[in-house]
């Protein structure tokens, strides 16, 4: 080359930056016209069909009753859908909390030296990982709940505290269980627990004796919930078969007993493999170390492996939580009034699909994003932080 | 693993290891082994003694195939034994390239060593093969699996016979898209003999699942190069179409296109709920393809492209013959698993579209007159479990095997 290039712009039929920018707004055109022409034939078949397409239906009464809440047929869908939503929170909140338990010990027990431990866990593992979750959740409503447990006239109660039944499974509870002072005590024993540990550290941290924050810390919190249930009148009452109902106590759903069931034994099949995954991605020196301090097995786990493993399982285990949440779902197939089925419900009484549906699956975005950001939140604090 | 075994340990050290090392671990063993024992014997009782499988043999074909006509029931036969040889000459093909290059695993195995190999890795598939036969009573079903295998045993064949040769390479073009169309058009055989529309029983999981996951795929992959983008408005567009699909719950999406795509298309144009089911299939699976593709395009060294920029490459060249083969190989175990997680939730259009599909049929049959009332629910749900998990099991097996083959080779 003799010639200086020039230092004109190229002509805009070559330049990157307009081709590239062009392209893009081809693409973006092709799309909004696609979905022009989609909303156009939206409008005019519900215009053709006198269905509405605002959120108007909001505030029509719902004209339905949710079994097991405080909610009648003359209060507003938008009311049903409150309902709904904390419902799909109450079965998601469980289930992530028992599926992450009993995920973290059959994901152990699968690296277990008992031959035993380590056959059945992986039994358990490839067997519910392989099994369509629908599957799984109508074995629990129609083989489990509706056939193996008995009739409400013969139901099982054993030492008088347990009433199981088809019809629901009573279990004691406080007598006058308002739900605020209940969160009222649970808050402050999870706090005064979460204070103690933090102190205990320190103090180990400074002094090198041993923290023991389980032990204070979950001292306290028995104590507060017992001191709690004295101050708010000791009262209890024992689930009794009244007729064909459970009465006192506080009645476990039998829709709610099978959909949280299918959703943990399934869910804490794909945990294990993720605890297991984990455990054995941490360096095999840590849990020798462990063991030549003359740490026990369990303390040798708990104290040095697990830490480390869950590190690395906090990623994943995000992904599965936020499964569960969006399998919980499943729960309208078995008359569980989660948010799919609330939905469901109102669109069959006569409220318009399009934006109900919408509605729900918005909700659900919402949830999933929350849900992430404490993920996220958790992998931050928790991830080790490197030079 | 620097194993030194001197002796074999005997049989009354192994226990004292594996059981009994110390008192817990031998309460683990007493209380979990006898748990073991008492399941295991109670199910097989309920297998062997208990259970009232009548229900299952008499409904069969409605539990496979649905209501599929009797005498276009050719037409499947037909499908599956082109489908038999078209898998057959893949094997084969990739067998014999795996020859010619040098990493094959089988060769030098003597025949018994394939045999017990091949019945390792699928002989759970052929004993529950062997197993619905035996429930049928007619000829038909042991032919279509005899010409089936027939099929598969000459494609297999021949694809070592082709796969062990370099043929030129406008042959090689042509050869792909003939492997690409065959399929296609068993496909479409079999909707031209009875419409797609009436596909029910295990046949529509089985379609659903591989058409949903077949269509996604370019549409994942336009969506994972788009979230890779410099271009900011592609991005941003894939990135909330992804984020958006990946945080709704499917059966929430197939109950909406239950009752809503009739509105955004012209009347004319109505779907059937079969392809309701396949196109809401088709855009829940792209956002989780595209999230699989962009693992495989990140796990390209960078190298690779910059090589490529290097020779001089245009970026769509750099892109279609570094990158994507690299990143397309690494992802087949993953897309594997897509293709598993689909197949179980094919279910859900079930539930939510009242298509009569295995699970669904399961339930039904319970109400025949001559069933209903009996408790059956837990046979049926125990054989359709056993398909759906002889399916997802092997096929979760072999894409462990694959990533691990795969794992091997890129070192």
């Amino acid at each position: 080359m003799t010639t200086p290039a020039p230092q004109s712009r190229p002509p805009f039929y070559r330049d990157v930056r307009i081709l590239s920018w062009a392209f893009q707004l081809l693409v973006f055109g092709l799309i909004a016209a696609v979905v022009y022409w989609l909303f156009g034939n939206f409008q005019r078949n519900t215009a053709d069909s006198g269905i509405p397409t605002n959120f108007d239906f909001l505030a029509n009464p719902a004209s339905f009753a949710i079994p097991g809440a405080d909610f009648d047929s003359n209060e507003s869908v938008r009311n049903a859908y409150v309902v709904g939503i904390l419902n799909t929170i109450r079965v998601a909140v469980v289930g992530i909390i028992l599926a992450t338990i009993l995920g973290i010990l059959i994901g152990i027990g699968r690296l277990s030296k008992n031959w035993v431990v380590r056959k059945i866990t992986t039994v358990y593992v490839e067997v519910l990982r392989n099994l369509p979750l629908l599957v799984i959740m109508t074995f629990t409503f129609l083989g489990v709940v509706l056939q193996v447990l008995p009739r409400i006239e013969n139901s099982w109660v054993p030492l008088g505290l347990l009433v199981v039944s088809n019809r629901g499974i009573g279990v004691p509870w406080y007598q006058d269980a308002s739900g605020l002072s209940l969160l009222l005590v649970l808050f402050v024993g999870f706090l005064g627990w979460w204070l103690i540990a933090r102190w205990r550290h320190s103090v180990s941290d400074r002094t090198g004796e041993a923290s023991r924050a389980s032990l204070y810390g979950g001292g306290f919190f028995i104590a507060v919930l017992v001191i709690g249930w004295l101050l708010l009148g000791a009262s209890y009452t024992l689930p009794v078969v009244d007729g064909k109902q459970i009465a006192g106590g506080i009645r476990i759903d039998p829709s709610y007993f099978a959909v949280l069931i299918a959703l943990v034994i399934y869910t804490a099949s794909h945990i294990a493999e993720i605890v297991r995954g984990s455990i054995q991605a941490v360096p095999l020196g840590q849990g020798e170390a462990a063991t030549a301090l003359a740490l026990s097995g369990f303390q040798r786990m708990w104290n040095v492996v697990l830490p480390q493993a869950m590190r690395i399982a906090i990623p994943p285990l995000g992904n599965q939580y936020l499964n569960l949440i969006k399998n919980s779902s499943l729960g309208a197939g078995f008359a569980y009034f989660e948010l799919t089925n609330v939905t469901q419900v109102t669109v069959g009484n006569g409220s318009p699909a399009v934006p109900a549906f919408t509605l729900a699956l918005v909700f659900y975005i919402v949830l999933s994003l929350i849900a992430s950001s404490f993920v996220n939140l958790a992998n931050r604090r928790f991830k080790l932080v490197e030079r | 693993m620097t194993t030194v075994s001197v002796t074999k340990p005997s049989a009354l050290t192994w226990v004292r290891r594996n059981l009994f090392r110390t008192p817990l671990d031998a309460i683990l063993t007493i209380v979990f082994g006898s748990l073991a024992v008492y399941v295991g014997i109670r199910g097989l009782l309920f297998v062997f003694v208990n259970g009232r499988w009548e229900i299952i043999s008499v409904n069969l074909k409605l539990l496979m195939v649905g209501r599929w006509p009797a005498d276009e029931l050719i037409a499947i036969a037909v499908a599956l034994v082109i489908l038999g040889l078209w898998a057959g000459l893949i094997a084969g093909i990739i067998a014999g390239r795996q020859v010619r290059k040098g990493t094959s695993a089988i060769e030098g195995m003597t025949r018994l060593e394939r045999a017990s190999d091949l019945g390792r890795r699928f002989g759970l598939v052929i004993a529950t093969l062997l197993l619905l036969l035996s429930l049928t009573d007619t000829s038909g079903p042991w032919l279509m699996v005899l010409f089936t295998f027939v099929g598969g045993v000459v494609g297999r064949l021949i694809g070592g016979q082709i796969g062990v040769r370099s043929l030129p390479s406008w042959v090689s073009r042509l050869g792909i898209v003939v492997m690409v169309v065959i399929p296609v058009w068993a496909y479409l055989y079999m909707a031209s003999a009875v419409p797609l529309a009436d596909w029910e029983g295990f046949l529509f999981n089985l379609s659903s699942a591989a058409a949903g996951v077949v269509l996604s795929f370019p549409l994942g992959l336009l969506l994972a190069l788009g979230r890779r983008s410099k271009l900011k408005l592609l991005k941003g567009m894939s990135i909330a179409y992804i984020e958006a699909v990946r945080g709704a719950p499917l059966y929430v999406l197939l109950l909406l296109a239950n009752v809503s795509l009739e509105f955004f298309v012209p009347a004319a144009l109505a779907p059937s709920k079969v392809v309701r089911a396949i196109v809401t299939f088709t855009l829940f699976t792209a956002a989780y393809i595209a999230e699989i593709v962009r693992g495989g395009l990140q796990s390209v060294p960078l190298g690779q492209e910059e090589a490529a920029k290097a020779l001089g490459l245009s970026p769509t060249k750099q892109m279609r013959l570094i990158v994507l083969p690299q990143a397309l190989r690494n992802v087949i175990p993953a897309q594997i698993g897509q293709f598993i997680s689909l197949f179980k939730d094919t279910t859900l259009a079930g539930l939510a579209l009242g298509i009569l599909d295995l699970l669904n049929a399961a339930g039904a049959i319970t109400q025949q007159s001559d069933f209903r009332g009996q408790g059956l629910i837990i046979e049926t749900l125990v054989f359709v479990g056993f398909l759906f998990w002889v399916g997802s099991f092997t096929m979760s097996r072999e894409s462990q095997r694959l990533e691990r083959k795969l794992g091997v080779g890129t070192r």
